[in-house]
């Protein structure tokens, strides 16, 4: 699946849903399900540092495609990260450098999120992209 | 006769606001709190009818409005019991107050000298000495606080010594709730000469402060916490004290004469009110003191006291859930449920309209010690009520289900 249809499949499953506890629910479970970083791998180096919360990001190459890793102690923080996860990992670096994260403007999330945590959120795209320039680059 | 929240609730148009389609429950008090009409109105009023530059005009509003100033100086000082309005000076706010303070003792410290603070303190009780210390080659020690929230006191007397000279200490912890016997801790420090800073931002809208009583030689709050305006404070110092001490800022209002080689300074309190004033938020400030007078403080105190005691009895329910700080908390109720952030629980409950602060509350070695991060803090206010305190924690039950 390219990462635009991963963005539609993903705003289809949140308009499933009524009111904010769902959506949040939502987003809460997808946080307990990403796979946690290992401790040794939380270190500064991968540290986002949030205003309230802290964000490791971490990504591997394998082939052409990129892995992304990453943890939370928010678990909501956590959540919003597995969306992108979600949406960006196995997809080339070029294909990550391109892809368009204003979708997240359309989940009806963001109306919810305090302006710490929004801008966390775009903070946390700037840094996958990031990643994935220094694998196009390199 | 109890106090009845629902008296003055139609006061505080604010309190009836919606967020996210949900009433609002206010309970970041201790962050800063509401303000009610009599203390708007005072402020509207003010400026309809009296606003001027004070002290250097001869026209007539300009003599008003320098009497309404110092009348409100003069209520807040009977009000806090100073020996004289001269001792009350007007500031920004508890953190202007204590930088005040910190810049000019600087002359007073030497190499070797302490300056003692508490493990409780609010940034703004901690860097202003640590820049202090680093000008002067002092050293900044710290009370320890116990597993309880509670300061401890037998390192207190241990930490004590001739080099002690300054004891920084707040009167009320923002982060616990913690309220600090000071008397306990005034009366040793005296002993061994130190001046004694007391930091009342806390305190001063849950217990009338007697200065008479306490007898700090300096004591500072903010307005905001006590129903009034945002960029006033007072730092109260003994007379006796402050007119042997250097001014700070330099400015108009400060001068007896100027020259361009020297300037003579004035007396107290305008020797450290350089510049123009924030002349409505002092006649504001003595309104809301007026106000929550007339409300009976201990009454008030006593609702909010009731109002703690129940939310923390019913969130004790709540698996896993951990309060910090003693049993007679004042003010604020803070807590931390395991294995859930305290971001994740004060997002979630403001969604359904709750309001409370979470995270380290300016007190970051303090969560240090306690080897956490942050917590969530409900914190009261005369107009608080039961009803909220259920809403509360329905919200925190929902919130940490949705969690876990
Ligand atoms: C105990 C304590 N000290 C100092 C301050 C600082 O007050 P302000 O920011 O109004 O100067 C606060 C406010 O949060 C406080 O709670």
């Amino acid at each position: 699946m390219t990462i635009a249809e991963k963005q539609q499949q993903l705003l289809d499953e949140l308009n499933l849903f009524q009111d904010w506890t769902e959506r949040y629910q939502y987003v809460i479970d997808l946080g307990k399900k990403l796979s946690p970083m290992a401790e040794e791998l939380q270190t500064s180096d991968r540290l986002i540092k949030g205003c309230q919360s802290q964000v490791w990001l971490d990504s591997t190459l394998e082939g052409d495609h990129v892995t992304f890793l990453a943890d939370s102690d928010s678990l909501i923080t956590k959540g919003m990260i597995a969306l992108f996860v979600r949406v960006l990992d196995g997809q080339t670096p070029d294909d990550i450098l391109q892809a368009d994260m204003s979708f997240i403007d359309e989940t009806g999330l963001k109306e919810h999120l305090a302006p710490t945590r929004a801008n966390a959120l775009s903070l946390m795209a700037t840094q996958m992209k990031q990643h994935a320039l220094s694998y196009s680059q390199g | 006769m109890a106090f009845d929240p629902h008296t003055i609730r139609d006061q505080f148009p604010i309190l009836s606001t919606q967020v996210h389609g949900k009433p609002l429950v206010y309970l970041d008090n201790a962050a800063t709190v509401q303000k009610p009409l009599q203390v708007l109105e005072s402020s509207r009023t003010y400026y309809e009818e009296v606003n001027a530059n004070i002290h250097r005009g001869t026209h007539h509003l300009s003599q008003k409005a320098t009497a309404a100033h110092e009348a409100a100086r003069e209520r807040i000082a009977h009000h806090l019991r100073a020996s004289s309005p001269d001792e009350i000076i007007f500031t920004s706010g508890t953190t202007d107050g204590i930088n005040l303070v910190a810049n000019i003792l600087t002359s007073q410290f030497q190499e070797g000298d302490e300056i003692l603070i508490s493990a409780l303190e609010h940034h703004s009780n901690i860097v202003p000495w640590q820049m202090l210390a680093q000008r002067t080659g002092a050293r900044l020690r710290v009370i320890p606080v116990l597993d309880g929230g509670t300061l401890d006191q037998e390192a207190f007397r241990e930490l004590l010594s001739a080099r002690t000279k300054l004891l920084a200490l707040t009167h009320v912890s923002n982060a616990f709730g913690t309220p600090v016997p000071v008397k306990d801790f005034i009366k040793p420090a005296r002993e061994v000469g130190a001046l004694i800073l007391l930091d009342a931002a806390q305190s001063v809208a849950h217990q009338a402060i007697d200065l008479q009583d306490l007898d700090p030689d300096f004591l500072v709050f903010s307005g905001h916490k006590i129903y009034a305006p945002t960029g006033i404070g007072v730092l109260y110092g003994k007379s006796s004290i402050l007119s042997t001490l250097p001014p700070w800022r330099g400015g108009g209002e400060m001068i007896k004469e100027v020259t361009y080689e020297s300037s003579t300074y004035n007396d107290l309190p305008f020797r450290y009110e350089a510049g123009t004033p924030n002349i409505e938020g002092a006649i504001a400030l003595a309104a809301a003191f007026d106000w929550l007078t007339a409300l009976d403080l201990s009454a008030v105190a006593s609702h909010e006291q009731t109002l703690i005691t129940e939310a923390a009895a019913q969130l004790a329910e709540i698996p896993n859930i951990h309060f910090y700080g003693p049993a007679d908390r004042q003010g604020a109720l803070s807590f931390n449920i395991e294995g859930i952030h305290p971001y994740d629980l004060g997002t979630l409950i403001d969604q359904m309209g709750v309001a409370v602060r979470t995270g380290h509350h300016c007190c970051q070695p303090l969560m240090n010690r306690f080897g956490i991060t942050g917590t969530v803090r409900a914190s009261f206010a005369a107009y608080n009520t039961s009803a909220e305190v259920d809403s509360l924690v329905a919200a925190v039950r929902q919130a940490a289900q949705m969690l876990s």
